[in-house]
């Protein structure tokens, strides 16, 4: 059972206070956009062994969402971060290639 | 005969003597006593019988190993099947029941499987049972379900309670031997947090029965000293019968105490599930000695050497009066010692090394005992109890060169350190060609949050058998664990410690060697799945070459102890078979929980009153006190109706639903969900939400509103109440409160983070009544204190105001077609205002109504019923609320997905009323068919039945339903075939059934 | 007074006394916690600074709670809210705050018994570390009770208080009652 430290209250939290809301990242296409990029946006996921991007909810806690990085496959935490972000942030990417040289998800490095 | 020795054990007090039962047979132990080692005093060597073959067997170890001395323990409420006598303790009053006989332990009938063990060979169930297909459901599953089940289930509730407990530790040892104590201390010297955590009633694991001396004391003086040393560390947590039955993802581990199982007369819980959340573990969990393949090693008598010398040690129990050690290793050389220095015979020790060992060895024959090296056992005489053994060349066949008489047999195939733990996250492990063992492989301990390891193995867990080493390597252990849990571990250096230099390990798979199919047929690896050598050997001759194929075919290691005794000498036996080497073949995975954990020490508290969490409105009272029968709703308990003397549930609704339609009924609406939205950008934010558009709602008024997610579906609906210029308030349906405050906070936090809008779930905050009826305006107007007159409060409008002095806000909506207010009060006072309007409502005839009234009513106004109508594949379109869908608006969720092509498709099932011809109700969730067969033969279908009633108010069956091209074919009779075999005919007409108009609500 | 909390008093004794608190004043703030005009409203309205991250700071009959990092949980008696909700909407005006009385959708309880036993009795139902190194008077705590979400806070070290959802009441006074029964110790905090 994980353990997620969220970035918005400051608890390790376990699994049983958080809420998984899949993959991190989305960009959301709305009317207009073309039925291929609607498809990606609404059913196109990543599924990778390694590492991941996720969103997951404090929500018996602080109620906040947030985003955490880390491995499919051995379950390492590269670390946490906010919501808020349209990419995953340099400190957190530094963190990553710090443990998986090499690593890439999407057309992230 | 087993028999109670004269001499001092290490565990008794002999001055208490305790009384017992086993299978109605009145017997006496002493305290301390196991229930094994106490029946193994009092004679009885059998304990059950074997699961397939029903084969009479003995205790064969002495601890949470055991596969056959299972029983059922206890009566009534407090019986519990499978039980370990090895590892029960015994107390006053406790009685056992063996398992698997009829119809009694000595005489069983199901032993003919035995006589025909060679028609039921590894496979037999799945060759036999496939054919003919018929013979499976009147010949072959009433034998199977006869014979099949291990122990009796219990027939009545748990007497008993349990409950968790959460623990947040540095280091977590688990082990209480001398190797899990040293450990500890010497992670706890560090400052470090520390959990010790012992399965058993005592602390010293095996050490002190098998001897040594630790800085100059004996290993017994040892132990005692290091408790109480740790005992006074404020740091340290020790926990006596606490079995760590798992480890699992991120530190965690489960701990299963066992607070009562050994004195049921206490208070308190009986089990507590330690849910432990560990920085660092140390596994400290000894090794386990396996049994040697031979024939007729499953005999009663024939036992595990280390187990015979606990009994004779710790329990003063001798199992016979001659016992042959057969051994590959010098450790059983320590039972032949032990008996013979307790004054039993050991007529010989057959070692099938073709050298014996080191000074053990050298010990034994000095007492004057028998060694014969290179030998083994051909075959064990005796069925229900050893009368002697066959003695062979180990190198042979198993031709017989002298028989020996004795009553007991004490085998040691090696000792396998127990990986459970180690392995259960990911730890890896190697084989150890030289002691013949798998043992974790230190450089792929399994790895945490961090990706470093935090599982380290100490002691014999780690594959150490030497006291010295053992020592050493556990003070390591806990050193390293502390430090990688963050703290500093004071140098100190590992007790020193004296024992036997020991000679090396032979690995014997089989005995003799080139035994025989005959042999080979009564040679048992598993005793508690009665899995024998020849079983294996089959499995790999047809085919079933992985580990993890073999386990499922024969079923090795599959039975409640997991193959503790059998697994290594299983995947020995296969490696053989195959030709190939035991790393090769590898191990089957080690699940948890290490041994059985009770069913309520895993729910906890979560049992009766409290097994779930129940909501409850604040009139919850007044609808039990009024006969209520309940529905669930969600976690909500709602009134469904309430039922008169005498009277049915249909009457009591539509007694409910006419009095309404008549006069006036109330309803207890407080579990719909209520959600503030404010700020500047909260009009903007619910045009994105609702498909209709909610940012040109005047303060004051009222608006139904339709949420879909993005995939175009539609998730909930409701009504939303402008309050003012900056806030909203969105009302959901019962189920949606807590999900749609969560979709709203998900996109405010996750998209539209720039946008200026708070939420608040206020669901709970009011108590919520509906009053509705043509009566309603003037049951108000009695209570007084607020104007609700149709020119001061419209339809889809809402006041603030005070009703009989209480404060409330009510909201004229009506989702029965009626003149209908929805009063909200703050929910300390929802009961008052309930009493007061039932008070009020007295003259009127006012009628409490349930859910089922509710859900008829709406439905004779045709109005949609998310959940109903609903079923996470339709879009509003389908149900023809494009009414309520905004034209105007650029985006709204859901809006891009419908547009998609199989979204505007024409064939899609559209919202119609449904009139059966005859009146009849519609079966609920029943298919309209339509021409033809699909591609899997089965008739096509045009449509399904959504809600279904019987409607009181129109005196007939009414229906919605999806049905293809439905709008435009009005009037059609279509076919919904039912599951009683009758077919039901159906008009379809406009869902609006009652008040077309909607004059009735709009008064 | 005609308001009734949802268990009306209700009490048990264990090896810690649990009770209904009765009716609390609870009013939410969701605002930017940064913002000095929110932290002088605050003050205004109980005396008392913005609570550091997951802290509650009190005084008298009044309390700030930290919920999230944007909403505070404001403590005042039942009958003071309306008064407290309309300073803090007054001190508030044109910002963009929400201010929203929650007193009567949530149930209080309070804990009262030794140190050690009241740990306990929180430890054997959410999932936080209860070790007086790691939570005390001061802190506040919003959690998993079992199956339903709540809050904690010790106000000195032997008494506890908690908050769960009204409709849950029952189940959460039958978590809190059965964690207390006796024969139930532990005795892992001292």
């Amino acid at each position: 059972m994980l353990i997620l430290h969220c970035p918005y209250c400051g608890v390790d939290a376990e699994e049983t206070e958080l809420h998984a809301g899949g993959e991190a990242h989305l960009k959301r296409f709305g009317p207009g956009s073309s039925d291929a990029d609607f498809e990606s946006y609404l059913f196109g996921r990543e599924n990778p062994k390694g590492v991941h991007f996720e969103r997951w909810r404090h929500v018996n806690g602080c109620g906040k969402w947030f985003h955490a990085a880390r491995c499919t496959a051995t379950l390492e935490v590269f670390g946490t971060y906010s919501a808020q972000v349209l990419e995953p942030p340099q400190d957190i990417r530094d963190a990553i290639t710090a443990k998986r040289p090499g690593w890439s998800w999407r057309d992230i490095q | 005969m087993s028999t109670r020795l004269a001499t001092k054990a290490r565990l008794l007090n002999t001055d208490k003597q305790i009384r017992f039962s086993f299978n109605g047979k009145q017997m006496i132990g002493y305290e301390g006593d196991t229930l094994a080692s106490a029946l193994l005093a009092n004679g009885q060597m059998m304990m059950g019988r074997s699961f397939k073959y029903h084969r009479p067997r003995g205790v064969i170890a002495s601890g949470a190993e055991e596969p056959n001395a299972l029983v059922g323990l206890g009566s009534g409420a407090r019986f519990e099947p499978n039980q370990r006598a090895t590892t029960t303790e015994l107390f006053d009053g406790l009685s056992a029941t063996s398992q698997n006989h009829w119809p009694s332990l000595e005489f069983d009938i199901g032993a003919v499987n035995n006589k025909l063990a060679r028609f039921f060979p590894a496979g037999f169930y799945y060759k036999t049972f496939m054919a003919p297909r018929a013979a499976w459901k009147s010949v072959f599953e009433p034998i199977v379900r006869q014979s099949a089940g291990l122990g009796k289930v219990p027939k009545d509730r748990d007497a008993d309670r349990y409950e968790h407990f959460y623990a947040f530790m540095d280091v977590v040892v688990v082990g209480g031997g001398v190797a899990g104590l040293q450990a500890a201390k010497a992670a706890a010297q560090s400052g470090a947090k520390v959990l010790l955590l012992e399965q058993t009633a005592h602390w010293g694991g095996r050490a002190p029965v098998d001897g040594g001396v630790i800085d100059g004391q004996p290993v017994d003086k040892f132990v005692e000293e290091l408790v109480s040393e740790l005992e006074t560390m404020p740091n340290v947590t020790l926990r006596l019968r606490c079995m760590a039955s798992g480890v699992y993802d991120h530190g965690y581990v489960l701990g299963y105490e066992r607070l009562t199982d050994h004195a049921p007369e206490a208070s308190g819980p009986r089990h507590r599930l330690w849910r432990v959340r560990a920085k660092q573990v140390v596994t400290a969990t000894g090794a386990i000695e396996r049994p040697l393949s031979f024939a007729g090693n499953d005999v009663p008598g024939v036992m595990l050497a280390s187990a015979i010398r606990d009994y004779a040690v710790d329990y003063g129990v001798s199992v016979g009066d001659r016992t042959v050690v057969v051994t590959n290793n010098d450790d059983a050389y320590r039972t032949a010692i032990t008996l013979k220095n307790l004054g039993l015979e050991v007529p010989a020790v057959i070692d099938a090394r073709a050298s014996a060992g080191g000074e053990l060895a050298e010990e034994a024959k000095a007492l004057g005992i028998r060694v014969e090296t290179g030998k083994g056992i051909a075959k064990v005489q005796g069925s229900k109890r050893v009368t002697g053994v066959a003695i062979c060349s180990q190198a042979g066949e198993g031709a017989v060169i002298e028989e020996i008489p004795c009553d007991a047999v004490a085998m040691s195939g090696g000792w396998s350190p127990v990986v459970h733990l180690w392995s259960h996250c990911g730890g890896k492990l190697i084989w150890d060609d030289v002691r013949s063992m798998f043992r974790p492989d230190v450089d792929k301990a399994p790895t945490g949050a961090d990706g470093q390891g935090f599982v380290v193995a100490a002691g014999s867990a780690n594959g150490l058998l030497h006291l010295q080493n053992i020592l050493a390597d556990a003070q390591a252990a806990g050193a390293s664990a502390a430090k990688a849990a963050g703290f500093t571990p004071k140098s100190a250096a590992a007790p020193e410690a004296q024992a036997r230099e020991e000679a090396p390990i032979e690995p014997v798979w089989l005995m003799p060697q080139g035994a025989g199919p005959k042999l080979r047929m009564k040679a048992w690896l598993d005793f508690q799945n009665d899995v024998k050598v020849s079983d294996v050997m089959l499995a790999a001759q047809e085919g079933y070459e992985s580990v993890e194929h073999t386990k499922r075919y024969t079923t090795l290691g599959m039975a409640t102890d997991q193959g503790k005794l059998s697994n290594i000498n299983g995947l020995a036996t296969l490696a053989r078979s195959l030709n190939a080497d035991i790393p090769q073949v590898g191990t089957t995975t080690f699940r948890p929980p290490y041994t059985p954990i009770s069913m309520g020490a895993i729910a906890g508290e979560a049992r009766g009153e409290i097994f779930q969490p129940l909501r409850k409105t604040p009139m919850h009272g007044w609808h039990e006190e009024h006969g209520a029968h309940w529905e669930p709703v969600g976690h909500w308990r709602r009134p469904y109706c309430y039922p008169r003397q005498g009277e049915s549930h249909a009457d009591a609704v539509a007694r409910e639903i006419n009095q309404t339609r008549k006069s006036v009924g109330m309803l207890d609406a407080s579990t719909l969900g209520k959600i503030i939205v404010k700020g500047p950008d909260a009009g903007k934010f619910l045009d994105m939400l609702y498909t209709n558009m909610m940012s040109t709602l005047k303060p004051g008024k009222c608006r139904y509103g339709l949420m879909c997610s993005e995939n175009g579906f539609l998730i909930d609906d409701g009504v939303v109440a402008r309050i003012d210029e900056d806030t909203f308030l969105c009302h959901t349906t019962t189920g949606g409160a807590d999900r749609i405050h969560g979709h709203m906070e998900e996109w405010l936090q996750t998209e539209w983070w720039d946008w200026k809008v708070y939420t608040a779930n206020v669901t709970e905050q009011y108590a919520q009544i509906a009053v509705v009826g043509p009566n309603a305006r003037k049951l108000l107007e009695k209570l007084g204190g607020m104007d609700v007159s149709k020119d001061t409060l419209p339809f889809m409008q809402w006041q603030d105001g005070e009703l009989a002095g209480i404060g409330v806000r009510v909201y004229r909506i009506s989702f029965s077609g009626e003149l209908s207010y929805e009063i909200a009060v703050p929910a300390s006072n929802g009961r008052a205002l309930w009493d007061k309007i039932a008070e009020a409502g007295a003259e009127f005839g006012i009628m409490p109504y349930g859910t089922e009234a509710l859900h008829v009513m709406r439905a004779e106004k045709g109005f949609i019923m998310i959940g109903d109508e609903t079923d996470g594949t339709v879009i509003p379109q389908d149900l023809g609320l494009t009414w309520a869908i905004s034209k105007k608006k650029e985006d709204y969720l859901g809006k891009r997905a419908q547009a998609r092509s199989h979204m505007t498709d024409p064939k899609r099932w559209k919202l119609v009323g449904l009139e059966t011809i005859d009146g009849s109700v519609l079966p609920d969730g029943a298919y309209a068919v339509a021409e033809g067969t699909n591609a899997n033969g089965q008739r096509n279908t045009q449509g399904r039945v959504t809600s279904t009633y019987h409607s009181p108010t129109l005196g007939k069956g009414i229906a919605m339903g999806l049905v293809l091209n439905g709008p435009d074919r009005m009037g059609e009779v279509i076919d919904f075939p039912g599951t009683d075999g009758k077919t039901y005919k159906a008009r379809i007409c406009d869902p609006v059934f009652y008040d077309k108009d909607g004059e009735k609500q709009n008064v | 007074m005609s308001e009734l909390s949802a268990l009306n008093g209700a009490a048990f004794h264990g090896t810690v006394t649990v009770e209904d608190a009765g009716l609390q004043g609870m009013i939410a703030l969701r605002g930017d916690l940064a913002s000095a005009k929110l932290a002088k409203a605050v003050k205004v309205a109980t005396g008392l600074a913005i609570p550091a991250v997951r802290k509650i700071s009190s005084e008298g009959d009044k309390a700030v709670a930290w919920m999230s990092p944007d909403e505070l949980l404001i403590l005042a008696p039942y009958e003071d809210t309306g008064d407290v909700v309309a300073q803090l909407n007054e001190a508030l005006a044109g910002e963009h705050v929400l201010v929203q009385n929650l007193s009567d959708a949530r149930a209080t309880f309070s804990l009262t018994g030794a140190p050690g036993a009241l740990r306990e009795v929180l430890a054997k139902l959410a999932p936080v570390d209860l070790s007086p190194d790691a939570f005390g008077p001061g802190d506040f705590r919003r959690t998993r009770l079992a199956q339903v979400a709540g809050a904690f806070w010790f106000e000195d070290t032997t008494t506890a208080r908690v908050i769960c959802f009204r409709s849950v009441a029952e189940y959460v006074y039958g978590l809190l009652c059965v964690s207390a029964e006796d024969g139930g110790e532990v005795g892992i905090f001292g």
